[in-house]
Protein backbone atom coordinates (compact mmCIF):
# COMPACT_ATOMS: atom_id res chain seq x y z
CA UNK A 1 0.00 0.00 0.00
CA UNK A 2 2.80 2.23 -0.25
CA UNK A 3 2.02 3.25 -3.48
CA UNK A 4 -1.51 4.81 -2.04
CA UNK A 5 -0.41 8.76 -2.30
CA UNK A 6 1.08 7.97 -6.17
CA UNK A 7 4.46 8.99 -5.14
CA UNK A 8 7.31 7.49 -7.06
CA UNK A 9 9.67 7.17 -3.47
CA UNK A 10 13.46 8.21 -3.89
CA UNK A 11 15.90 5.21 -2.64
CA UNK A 12 16.00 6.45 1.12
CA UNK A 13 12.15 6.82 0.95
CA UNK A 14 11.57 3.06 -0.04
CA UNK A 15 14.51 1.59 1.91
CA UNK A 16 12.50 3.05 4.72
CA UNK A 17 9.08 2.73 4.75
CA UNK A 18 10.10 -1.10 4.28
CA UNK A 19 11.46 -0.80 7.49
CA UNK A 20 9.21 1.10 9.28
CA UNK A 21 5.24 1.61 9.58
CA UNK A 22 3.44 4.33 8.07
CA UNK A 23 0.06 5.91 7.98
CA UNK A 24 -1.61 8.30 5.68
CA UNK A 25 -3.63 10.94 7.58
CA UNK A 26 -5.51 14.33 6.80
CA UNK A 27 -7.87 11.81 4.42
CA UNK A 28 -11.02 13.05 5.54
CA UNK A 29 -10.23 16.77 6.45
CA UNK A 30 -6.94 18.24 5.47
CA UNK A 31 -4.58 19.38 7.73
CA UNK A 32 -4.50 22.94 7.77
CA UNK A 33 -0.42 24.45 8.11
CA UNK A 34 0.59 27.56 9.37
CA UNK A 35 1.43 29.14 6.39
CA UNK A 36 -2.53 28.70 5.77
CA UNK A 37 -2.31 25.78 2.64
CA UNK A 38 -4.29 22.64 3.70
CA UNK A 39 -2.00 19.65 2.93
CA UNK A 40 -3.81 16.46 2.66
CA UNK A 41 -3.86 13.45 2.26
CA UNK A 42 0.00 13.02 3.91
CA UNK A 43 1.91 10.32 4.63
CA UNK A 44 3.88 9.60 7.88
CA UNK A 45 6.63 7.10 8.56
CA UNK A 46 7.01 6.02 12.21
CA UNK A 47 8.50 3.39 14.17
CA UNK A 48 7.64 1.82 17.32
CA UNK A 49 9.45 -0.18 20.02
CA UNK A 50 7.42 -2.06 23.13
CA UNK A 51 3.83 -2.54 23.37
CA UNK A 52 1.36 0.07 24.33
CA UNK A 53 -0.02 -1.43 27.73
CA UNK A 54 -4.56 -1.58 28.05
CA UNK A 55 -4.79 1.52 29.76
CA UNK A 56 -2.68 2.87 27.06
CA UNK A 57 -0.64 5.12 29.47
CA UNK A 58 2.85 4.08 28.86
CA UNK A 59 3.15 5.90 25.09
CA UNK A 60 6.78 7.78 24.46
CA UNK A 61 7.04 10.10 21.82
CA UNK A 62 10.44 10.80 20.61
CA UNK A 63 11.13 13.41 18.61
CA UNK A 64 13.88 13.96 16.35
CA UNK A 65 16.38 16.36 15.40
CA UNK A 66 17.32 18.28 12.38
CA UNK A 67 18.74 15.64 9.90
CA UNK A 68 17.02 12.58 12.37
CA UNK A 69 14.57 10.06 11.83
CA UNK A 70 12.21 7.97 12.58
CA UNK A 71 14.95 5.17 13.23
CA UNK A 72 15.65 5.34 16.74
CA UNK A 73 16.66 2.24 17.89
CA UNK A 74 17.47 -0.15 15.45
CA UNK A 75 19.34 -0.53 12.40
CA UNK A 76 18.86 2.43 10.08
CA UNK A 77 17.84 1.21 6.82
CA UNK A 78 19.50 3.34 4.58
CA UNK A 79 23.03 3.62 6.37
CA UNK A 80 23.04 0.57 7.84
CA UNK A 81 24.31 2.21 11.15
CA UNK A 82 22.62 1.85 14.62
CA UNK A 83 19.83 3.53 15.53
CA UNK A 84 20.82 7.15 16.26
CA UNK A 85 19.65 7.24 19.85
CA UNK A 86 20.42 3.43 20.98
CA UNK A 87 22.41 5.36 23.95
CA UNK A 88 19.13 6.01 25.16
CA UNK A 89 16.53 3.77 24.10
CA UNK A 90 16.87 -0.39 24.46
CA UNK A 91 16.78 -3.60 26.71
CA UNK A 92 17.81 -2.25 29.95
CA UNK A 93 18.54 1.12 28.60
CA UNK A 94 16.77 4.39 30.45
CA UNK A 95 13.76 3.94 28.27
CA UNK A 96 13.30 0.65 27.94
CA UNK A 97 10.55 -1.41 25.24
CA UNK A 98 9.77 -3.00 27.81
CA UNK A 99 8.04 -1.04 29.65
CA UNK A 100 7.64 1.68 27.52
CA UNK A 101 5.42 2.14 24.06
CA UNK A 102 8.13 4.19 22.27
CA UNK A 103 7.16 6.17 18.58
CA UNK A 104 9.04 8.15 16.48
CA UNK A 105 7.78 10.00 13.37
CA UNK A 106 10.10 11.39 10.91
CA UNK A 107 8.70 14.96 10.75
CA UNK A 108 6.73 16.55 7.77
CA UNK A 109 8.93 17.69 5.39
CA UNK A 110 11.66 15.26 5.95
CA UNK A 111 12.56 12.58 3.77
CA UNK A 112 12.54 8.90 5.11
CA UNK A 113 8.96 8.55 4.11
CA UNK A 114 6.77 11.15 5.63
CA UNK A 115 5.31 13.70 3.13
CA UNK A 116 7.70 16.49 2.08
CA UNK A 117 8.96 17.99 -0.55
CA UNK A 118 10.35 14.91 -2.55
CA UNK A 119 6.34 13.87 -2.86
CA UNK A 120 3.88 14.64 -5.69
CA UNK A 121 1.23 17.46 -5.45
CA UNK A 122 -2.19 15.52 -5.37
CA UNK A 123 -3.89 18.01 -7.10
CA UNK A 124 -1.25 18.83 -10.04
CA UNK A 125 0.47 15.03 -9.82
CA UNK A 126 4.34 17.19 -9.94
CA UNK A 127 6.95 16.78 -7.69
CA UNK A 128 5.96 19.19 -4.99
CA UNK A 129 10.37 20.64 -4.75
CA UNK A 130 9.88 23.86 -3.43
CA UNK A 131 6.40 24.17 -4.75
CA UNK A 132 5.88 22.13 -1.08
CA UNK A 133 4.17 24.85 1.23
CA UNK A 134 6.71 25.96 3.96
CA UNK A 135 5.96 24.03 7.12
CA UNK A 136 6.70 25.05 10.95
CA UNK A 137 7.62 23.29 14.16
CA UNK A 138 3.82 23.38 15.27
CA UNK A 139 2.66 21.84 11.79
CA UNK A 140 5.21 19.50 12.50
CA UNK A 141 3.50 18.10 15.81
CA UNK A 142 0.01 18.61 14.30
CA UNK A 143 1.20 15.74 11.70
CA UNK A 144 2.40 14.07 14.75
CA UNK A 145 -0.86 14.64 16.65
CA UNK A 146 -3.22 13.42 13.61
CA UNK A 147 -0.44 10.36 14.13
CA UNK A 148 -1.55 9.88 17.84
CA UNK A 149 -4.98 10.39 17.06
CA UNK A 150 -4.59 7.23 14.55
CA UNK A 151 -2.89 5.14 17.25
CA UNK A 152 -5.86 5.90 19.67
CA UNK A 153 -3.66 7.39 22.44
CA UNK A 154 -5.43 10.05 24.21
CA UNK A 155 -2.43 10.86 26.55
CA UNK A 156 1.46 10.08 26.02
CA UNK A 157 3.41 9.48 29.20
CA UNK A 158 6.48 11.59 27.44
CA UNK A 159 7.35 13.60 24.86
CA UNK A 160 11.43 13.52 24.65
CA UNK A 161 13.54 15.32 22.56
CA UNK A 162 16.82 16.77 21.65
CA UNK A 163 17.40 20.15 19.61
CA UNK A 164 14.65 20.47 16.74
CA UNK A 165 13.41 17.38 18.75
CA UNK A 166 13.13 19.75 22.06
CA UNK A 167 10.95 22.18 20.34
CA UNK A 168 8.63 19.93 19.06
CA UNK A 169 8.24 18.59 22.96
CA UNK A 170 7.88 22.51 23.78
CA UNK A 171 5.57 22.95 21.13
CA UNK A 172 3.36 19.70 22.19
CA UNK A 173 3.22 20.48 25.98
CA UNK A 174 2.47 24.61 25.20
CA UNK A 175 -0.53 23.33 22.63
CA UNK A 176 -1.93 19.98 23.62
CA UNK A 177 -1.11 20.22 27.33
CA UNK A 178 -3.20 17.73 28.64
CA UNK A 179 -2.12 14.92 25.85
CA UNK A 180 1.30 15.48 27.43
CA UNK A 181 1.86 13.73 30.97
CA UNK A 182 5.76 14.65 31.01
CA UNK A 183 7.63 16.31 28.45
CA UNK A 184 11.96 16.27 28.31
CA UNK A 185 13.24 18.99 26.22
CA UNK A 186 16.94 19.22 25.79
CA UNK A 187 19.31 21.02 24.86
CA UNK A 188 16.86 23.45 23.00
CA UNK A 189 15.29 26.77 22.78
CA UNK A 190 11.77 28.48 22.93
CA UNK A 191 13.04 30.38 19.91
CA UNK A 192 15.76 30.58 17.08
CA UNK A 193 18.38 32.87 18.11
CA UNK A 194 19.72 35.07 15.34
CA UNK A 195 23.29 33.05 15.29
CA UNK A 196 21.34 29.96 14.58
CA UNK A 197 18.91 31.62 11.42
CA UNK A 198 22.34 33.07 10.43
CA UNK A 199 24.24 29.70 10.01
CA UNK A 200 21.12 27.52 8.70
CA UNK A 201 21.30 30.33 6.34
CA UNK A 202 24.84 29.52 4.69
CA UNK A 203 23.55 26.05 4.86
CA UNK A 204 20.62 27.00 2.59
CA UNK A 205 22.94 28.95 0.36
CA UNK A 206 25.34 26.67 -0.07
CA UNK A 207 22.71 24.25 -1.45
CA UNK A 208 20.90 27.18 -3.86
CA UNK A 209 24.45 27.95 -5.31
CA UNK A 210 25.27 24.43 -6.13
CA UNK A 211 24.31 24.33 -10.29
CA UNK A 212 22.63 21.27 -9.62
CA UNK A 213 20.23 22.22 -7.39
CA UNK A 214 17.79 23.49 -10.58
CA UNK A 215 16.12 25.76 -8.48
CA UNK A 216 14.73 22.59 -6.33
CA UNK A 217 13.92 20.78 -9.31
CA UNK A 218 17.36 18.75 -9.30
CA UNK A 219 14.86 15.43 -9.74
CA UNK A 220 12.74 16.33 -12.77
CA UNK A 221 16.82 16.91 -14.36
CA UNK A 222 18.37 13.29 -13.20
CA UNK A 223 20.98 15.70 -10.93
CA UNK A 224 21.69 16.25 -7.31
CA UNK A 225 23.28 19.43 -5.52
CA UNK A 226 25.70 17.31 -3.59
CA UNK A 227 28.85 19.86 -3.11
CA UNK A 228 26.33 22.24 -1.61
CA UNK A 229 24.73 19.65 0.62
CA UNK A 230 27.78 18.63 2.05
CA UNK A 231 28.94 21.89 2.43
CA UNK A 232 25.57 22.71 4.48
CA UNK A 233 26.67 19.70 6.44
CA UNK A 234 29.74 20.64 7.34
CA UNK A 235 29.13 24.09 8.39
CA UNK A 236 26.54 22.58 10.42
CA UNK A 237 28.20 19.71 12.27
CA UNK A 238 31.04 22.51 13.24
CA UNK A 239 28.22 24.24 15.38
CA UNK A 240 27.22 20.22 17.05
CA UNK A 241 30.77 20.17 17.92
CA UNK A 242 32.94 22.53 20.89
CA UNK A 243 36.09 24.46 20.28
CA UNK A 244 37.51 21.87 23.00
CA UNK A 245 36.69 18.76 21.14
CA UNK A 246 37.92 19.64 17.78
CA UNK A 247 41.16 20.43 19.29
CA UNK A 248 41.26 17.25 21.59
CA UNK A 249 40.27 14.90 18.79
CA UNK A 250 42.27 16.82 15.97
CA UNK A 251 44.64 19.51 17.32
CA UNK A 252 46.58 20.78 14.05
CA UNK A 253 47.21 16.89 13.31
CA UNK A 254 48.09 16.29 9.59
CA UNK A 255 45.89 13.65 7.46
CA UNK A 256 47.73 10.41 5.76
CA UNK A 257 51.27 12.96 5.95
CA UNK A 258 54.16 14.26 7.28
CA UNK A 259 54.40 17.49 6.05
CA UNK A 260 51.90 20.57 5.24
CA UNK A 261 51.29 19.99 1.66
CA UNK A 262 51.51 23.55 0.31
CA UNK A 263 48.02 22.92 -1.86
CA UNK A 264 44.11 22.70 -0.92
CA UNK A 265 43.73 18.76 -0.23
CA UNK A 266 42.94 17.96 2.98
CA UNK A 267 46.20 18.61 5.11
CA UNK A 268 44.26 18.21 8.33
CA UNK A 269 42.57 15.55 10.11
CA UNK A 270 39.92 18.22 10.61
CA UNK A 271 39.36 19.03 7.58
CA UNK A 272 39.08 15.05 5.99
CA UNK A 273 37.00 14.99 8.99
CA UNK A 274 34.76 17.09 7.86
CA UNK A 275 34.80 16.44 4.21
CA UNK A 276 33.59 12.74 5.29
CA UNK A 277 30.80 14.11 7.57
CA UNK A 278 29.44 16.03 4.10
CA UNK A 279 30.11 12.93 1.77
CA UNK A 280 28.43 10.88 3.72
CA UNK A 281 25.39 13.14 4.36
CA UNK A 282 24.24 13.41 0.79
CA UNK A 283 24.00 9.34 0.41
CA UNK A 284 20.98 10.05 3.48
CA UNK A 285 19.79 13.42 3.10
CA UNK A 286 17.94 15.29 0.90
CA UNK A 287 18.72 19.17 -0.14
CA UNK A 288 15.26 20.57 -0.52
CA UNK A 289 14.37 18.81 2.84
CA UNK A 290 17.07 20.42 4.38
CA UNK A 291 15.74 23.85 3.01
CA UNK A 292 12.65 23.19 4.40
CA UNK A 293 13.43 21.83 7.91
CA UNK A 294 16.23 24.35 8.45
CA UNK A 295 13.38 27.04 7.88
CA UNK A 296 10.93 25.43 9.97
CA UNK A 297 13.43 25.82 13.09
CA UNK A 298 14.31 29.22 12.08
CA UNK A 299 10.18 30.02 12.57
CA UNK A 300 10.43 28.75 15.31
CA UNK A 301 9.17 31.22 18.58
CA UNK A 302 7.31 30.22 21.10
CA UNK A 303 6.59 33.75 22.98
CA UNK A 304 6.10 35.25 19.63
CA UNK A 305 2.87 32.76 19.38
CA UNK A 306 2.05 33.80 22.99
CA UNK A 307 1.75 37.52 22.95
CA UNK A 308 5.86 37.69 23.27
CA UNK A 309 5.32 35.73 27.03
CA UNK A 310 7.06 32.59 27.17
CA UNK A 311 5.68 31.93 30.22
CA UNK A 312 1.78 32.22 28.47
CA UNK A 313 2.34 29.47 26.30
CA UNK A 314 2.54 27.10 30.13
CA UNK A 315 -0.05 28.73 31.94
CA UNK A 316 -2.05 26.22 33.87
CA UNK A 317 0.45 23.86 32.55
CA UNK A 318 -0.29 20.07 34.35
CA UNK A 319 2.83 18.79 32.51
CA UNK A 320 5.78 17.72 34.46
CA UNK A 321 8.87 19.02 32.78
CA UNK A 322 12.64 18.34 33.07
CA UNK A 323 15.04 20.10 31.02
CA UNK A 324 18.76 19.29 30.41
CA UNK A 325 21.59 21.37 29.06
CA UNK A 326 25.16 21.03 28.39
CA UNK A 327 27.82 23.48 29.47
CA UNK A 328 29.91 23.18 25.61
CA UNK A 329 26.73 23.70 23.66
CA UNK A 330 26.86 26.72 22.03
CA UNK A 331 24.09 26.49 19.48
CA UNK A 332 21.68 25.66 22.10
CA UNK A 333 23.56 27.08 25.16
CA UNK A 334 22.39 27.02 28.73
CA UNK A 335 21.11 30.29 29.06
CA UNK A 336 18.71 29.65 26.23
CA UNK A 337 17.15 26.39 28.23
CA UNK A 338 17.21 28.15 31.49
CA UNK A 339 15.18 31.04 30.23
CA UNK A 340 12.46 28.12 28.95
CA UNK A 341 12.92 27.07 33.15
CA UNK A 342 12.12 30.57 34.34
CA UNK A 343 8.86 30.87 31.97
CA UNK A 344 7.85 27.46 33.33
CA UNK A 345 8.78 29.08 36.82
CA UNK A 346 6.44 31.78 36.24
CA UNK A 347 3.79 29.41 35.09
CA UNK A 348 4.32 27.68 38.28
CA UNK A 349 4.65 24.49 36.71
CA UNK A 350 6.08 21.62 37.66
CA UNK A 351 10.23 21.76 36.36
CA UNK A 352 13.31 20.17 36.67
CA UNK A 353 16.50 21.39 35.32
CA UNK A 354 19.77 20.14 35.22
CA UNK A 355 22.86 21.26 33.50
CA UNK A 356 25.71 18.76 32.45
CA UNK A 357 29.10 19.34 32.66
CA UNK A 358 31.04 18.01 29.12
CA UNK A 359 32.95 19.51 26.44
CA UNK A 360 31.11 17.36 23.43
CA UNK A 361 29.04 20.26 22.80
CA UNK A 362 25.05 20.27 21.47
CA UNK A 363 25.99 16.63 19.71
CA UNK A 364 26.25 15.51 23.37
CA UNK A 365 22.67 15.06 23.97
CA UNK A 366 23.15 11.77 21.36
CA UNK A 367 26.37 10.43 23.14
CA UNK A 368 26.98 8.52 26.34
CA UNK A 369 26.34 11.06 28.60
CA UNK A 370 26.20 8.91 32.18
CA UNK A 371 24.66 12.76 33.59
CA UNK A 372 22.14 12.70 31.25
CA UNK A 373 20.89 9.39 31.78
CA UNK A 374 20.82 9.53 35.26
CA UNK A 375 18.61 12.70 35.16
CA UNK A 376 16.20 11.09 32.36
CA UNK A 377 16.10 7.77 34.76
CA UNK A 378 15.07 9.64 38.01
CA UNK A 379 12.62 12.02 35.86
CA UNK A 380 10.88 8.88 34.08
CA UNK A 381 11.11 7.23 37.52
CA UNK A 382 9.05 9.78 39.66
CA UNK A 383 6.81 10.58 36.68
CA UNK A 384 6.02 7.05 36.60
CA UNK A 385 5.41 6.42 40.14
CA UNK A 386 2.70 9.65 39.60
CA UNK A 387 1.17 8.31 36.54
CA UNK A 388 1.12 4.79 38.15
CA UNK A 389 2.79 3.08 35.23
CA UNK A 390 3.71 -0.47 36.58
CA UNK B 1 8.15 7.51 46.60
CA UNK B 2 9.20 4.84 48.89
CA UNK B 3 9.03 5.95 52.85
CA UNK B 4 11.81 8.52 53.40
CA UNK B 5 14.86 8.32 55.21
CA UNK B 6 15.16 10.06 58.33
CA UNK B 7 16.26 13.12 58.57
CA UNK B 8 17.91 15.96 60.61
CA UNK B 9 15.62 16.98 63.64
CA UNK B 10 15.54 20.71 61.93
CA UNK B 11 14.21 19.18 58.75
CA UNK B 12 11.64 17.02 60.34
CA UNK B 13 10.40 19.85 62.16
CA UNK B 14 9.84 21.95 58.95
CA UNK B 15 8.95 19.02 57.30
CA UNK B 16 5.65 18.44 60.43
CA UNK B 17 4.76 22.21 59.62
CA UNK B 18 3.77 21.50 56.18
CA UNK B 19 0.75 19.56 56.08
CA UNK B 20 -0.22 19.54 52.19
CA UNK B 21 -0.81 21.48 48.87
CA UNK B 22 2.35 22.97 47.17
CA UNK B 23 5.57 24.09 48.66
CA UNK B 24 9.10 25.24 47.49
CA UNK B 25 12.37 24.10 49.45
CA UNK B 26 14.95 26.99 48.70
CA UNK B 27 18.12 25.54 48.85
CA UNK B 28 16.90 22.29 49.13
CA UNK B 29 20.49 20.69 48.84
CA UNK B 30 20.31 16.63 48.64
CA UNK B 31 16.90 16.64 48.71
CA UNK B 32 16.16 15.53 52.18
CA UNK B 33 13.53 17.50 53.14
CA UNK B 34 12.14 17.25 49.85
CA UNK B 35 12.01 13.61 49.97
CA UNK B 36 10.14 13.91 52.99
CA UNK B 37 7.78 16.59 51.48
CA UNK B 38 6.88 14.25 48.18
CA UNK B 39 6.55 11.05 50.67
CA UNK B 40 3.53 13.26 52.09
CA UNK B 41 2.00 13.79 49.07
CA UNK B 42 2.85 17.68 49.51
CA UNK B 43 3.74 18.90 45.69
CA UNK B 44 6.83 19.80 46.95
CA UNK B 45 9.60 21.63 44.43
CA UNK B 46 13.06 22.23 45.32
CA UNK B 47 16.22 25.34 43.84
CA UNK B 48 19.45 24.50 44.74
CA UNK B 49 22.50 26.82 43.89
CA UNK B 50 25.14 23.59 43.57
CA UNK B 51 24.93 21.70 40.25
CA UNK B 52 26.12 18.56 41.76
CA UNK B 53 23.10 18.96 44.82
CA UNK B 54 20.52 19.70 41.83
CA UNK B 55 21.53 16.48 39.74
CA UNK B 56 21.36 14.54 42.62
CA UNK B 57 17.78 15.55 43.10
CA UNK B 58 16.65 14.93 39.59
CA UNK B 59 18.32 11.80 39.88
CA UNK B 60 16.39 10.42 42.71
CA UNK B 61 12.68 11.58 40.99
CA UNK B 62 12.81 15.08 42.70
CA UNK B 63 11.58 18.77 41.14
CA UNK B 64 14.48 20.77 41.20
CA UNK B 65 16.15 23.39 39.54
CA UNK B 66 19.39 25.43 39.63
CA UNK B 67 18.85 28.75 40.78
CA UNK B 68 19.96 31.56 43.77
CA UNK B 69 17.25 32.53 46.56
CA UNK B 70 18.18 36.06 45.91
CA UNK B 71 17.70 36.05 42.40
CA UNK B 72 15.21 33.46 41.07
CA UNK B 73 12.71 33.99 43.09
CA UNK B 74 11.17 37.02 41.28
CA UNK B 75 10.45 34.17 37.98
CA UNK B 76 7.28 32.92 40.24
CA UNK B 77 3.90 34.56 40.12
CA UNK B 78 2.43 35.45 43.37
CA UNK B 79 0.65 32.75 45.83
CA UNK B 80 2.38 30.20 43.72
CA UNK B 81 2.65 28.36 46.79
CA UNK B 82 1.24 27.40 50.39
CA UNK B 83 4.81 27.11 51.82
CA UNK B 84 7.65 28.65 50.89
CA UNK B 85 10.90 27.02 52.57
CA UNK B 86 14.14 28.73 53.41
CA UNK B 87 16.16 26.35 55.81
CA UNK B 88 19.35 27.30 57.12
CA UNK B 89 20.13 30.09 53.77
CA UNK B 90 18.79 33.50 55.19
CA UNK B 91 21.92 34.33 56.65
CA UNK B 92 23.44 33.50 53.28
CA UNK B 93 22.08 35.79 51.01
CA UNK B 94 22.79 39.20 49.84
CA UNK B 95 19.40 40.52 51.01
CA UNK B 96 17.84 38.87 53.64
CA UNK B 97 14.97 41.40 53.63
CA UNK B 98 14.15 41.54 49.99
CA UNK B 99 14.15 36.94 50.00
CA UNK B 100 12.08 37.01 52.81
CA UNK B 101 9.82 39.56 50.88
CA UNK B 102 9.85 37.53 47.70
CA UNK B 103 8.85 33.87 50.10
CA UNK B 104 6.00 36.52 51.19
CA UNK B 105 4.65 37.15 47.94
CA UNK B 106 5.14 33.59 46.45
CA UNK B 107 3.71 31.90 49.00
CA UNK B 108 0.92 32.19 51.59
CA UNK B 109 3.34 31.08 54.25
CA UNK B 110 7.10 31.01 54.76
CA UNK B 111 9.31 28.97 57.02
CA UNK B 112 12.45 29.95 57.96
CA UNK B 113 15.37 28.44 60.13
CA UNK B 114 18.76 30.23 60.44
CA UNK B 115 21.53 29.95 63.50
CA UNK B 116 21.17 32.31 66.47
CA UNK B 117 24.07 34.49 66.46
CA UNK B 118 22.87 35.60 70.18
CA UNK B 119 23.83 31.48 71.18
CA UNK B 120 26.17 31.88 74.35
CA UNK B 121 28.79 29.76 72.86
CA UNK B 122 28.72 32.31 70.02
CA UNK B 123 29.05 35.75 72.48
CA UNK B 124 31.46 33.39 74.69
CA UNK B 125 33.86 33.37 71.75
CA UNK B 126 33.71 36.63 70.94
CA UNK B 127 33.91 38.16 74.12
CA UNK B 128 36.23 35.86 75.66
CA UNK B 129 38.06 34.63 72.82
CA UNK B 130 38.55 37.86 70.91
CA UNK B 131 37.79 35.53 67.88
CA UNK B 132 34.60 35.00 65.34
CA UNK B 133 33.03 32.24 66.38
CA UNK B 134 33.24 28.64 65.36
CA UNK B 135 30.29 26.36 66.35
CA UNK B 136 28.49 23.66 65.54
CA UNK B 137 26.13 25.35 63.77
CA UNK B 138 28.67 28.10 62.20
CA UNK B 139 31.66 25.89 61.47
CA UNK B 140 33.26 27.86 58.64
CA UNK B 141 35.95 30.51 59.04
CA UNK B 142 36.09 33.67 59.07
CA UNK B 143 37.94 33.86 55.51
CA UNK B 144 35.27 31.48 53.81
CA UNK B 145 32.38 31.15 55.38
CA UNK B 146 29.30 31.81 53.10
CA UNK B 147 27.18 33.30 55.70
CA UNK B 148 27.32 37.08 54.99
CA UNK B 149 24.34 38.51 57.03
CA UNK B 150 24.20 36.41 60.54
CA UNK B 151 21.12 38.05 63.24
CA UNK B 152 20.08 36.61 66.14
CA UNK B 153 16.98 35.53 67.18
CA UNK B 154 15.92 38.57 68.62
CA UNK B 155 17.12 40.47 65.12
CA UNK B 156 14.73 38.31 63.29
CA UNK B 157 11.79 39.14 65.57
CA UNK B 158 12.88 42.52 64.96
CA UNK B 159 12.43 42.46 60.80
CA UNK B 160 8.84 40.80 61.26
CA UNK B 161 7.96 43.88 63.22
CA UNK B 162 9.45 46.15 60.54
CA UNK B 163 7.98 44.61 57.67
CA UNK B 164 4.03 43.58 59.18
CA UNK B 165 4.75 39.71 59.20
CA UNK B 166 2.76 37.78 61.47
CA UNK B 167 5.16 35.60 63.09
CA UNK B 168 2.41 32.26 63.26
CA UNK B 169 5.04 29.62 64.89
CA UNK B 170 8.94 30.19 66.53
CA UNK B 171 10.15 27.03 67.57
CA UNK B 172 13.96 27.20 69.21
CA UNK B 173 15.85 24.24 69.28
CA UNK B 174 19.16 23.57 71.51
CA UNK B 175 22.63 22.38 70.52
CA UNK B 176 20.99 18.83 69.89
CA UNK B 177 17.93 20.15 67.82
CA UNK B 178 15.44 19.44 70.64
CA UNK B 179 12.70 22.25 70.86
CA UNK B 180 13.36 24.83 74.13
CA UNK B 181 10.68 26.33 76.04
CA UNK B 182 11.87 29.65 77.69
CA UNK B 183 11.15 33.33 77.60
CA UNK B 184 12.44 35.62 74.44
CA UNK B 185 15.47 36.62 76.56
CA UNK B 186 16.55 32.81 77.78
CA UNK B 187 15.16 31.34 74.29
CA UNK B 188 17.84 33.96 72.65
CA UNK B 189 20.53 33.09 74.74
CA UNK B 190 20.31 29.40 74.76
CA UNK B 191 18.73 28.45 70.99
CA UNK B 192 21.12 27.19 68.70
CA UNK B 193 19.19 28.02 65.67
CA UNK B 194 15.10 28.85 65.29
CA UNK B 195 12.55 27.89 62.93
CA UNK B 196 9.77 30.49 61.97
CA UNK B 197 6.33 30.33 60.18
CA UNK B 198 5.40 33.50 58.64
CA UNK B 199 2.60 34.89 57.23
CA UNK B 200 2.03 38.09 55.45
CA UNK B 201 -0.56 40.11 57.99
Amino acid sequence: MLDELQDDLSDAERKALAKCRHAVLGVERPMRLDCGVDLGPFRVAYQTYGTLNAAKSNAVLVCHALTGDQFVADTNPVTGKPGWWESLIGPGKVLDPERYFIICANVLSGCMGTTGPLARDPATGQYWNLRFPVVTVADMVRAQVALIDHLGIEQLFCVIGGSMGGMQVLEWAASYPKRVFAAVPIATAARHSAQNIAFHEVGRQAIMADPEWKGGDYRLHGTVPERGLAVARMTAHITYLSEQALQRKFGRNLQNRNALGFGFDADFQVESYLRHQGSTFVDRFDANSYLYITRAMDYFDLAGAHGGVLANAFKGSPTRFCLISFTSDWLFPTRENRAIVHALNAAAANVSFVEVETDKGHDAFLLDEPEMFRTLGGFLKGAGVARGLK
Amino acid sequence: MSIAAPIRVDLQIISDMVKSGRALDIGCGDGALLASLVAKNVDARGIELSQAGVNACVASGLPVIQGDADTDLRDYPDDAFDYVILSQTLQATREPRAVLEQMLRVGKRAIVSFPNFAHWQVRFRIVFGGRMPETPSLPHKWYDTPNIHLCSIDDFRGLCRDMGVRIERAIVLDRNSNPIHLPPLLSNLIGEQAVFMLRRD
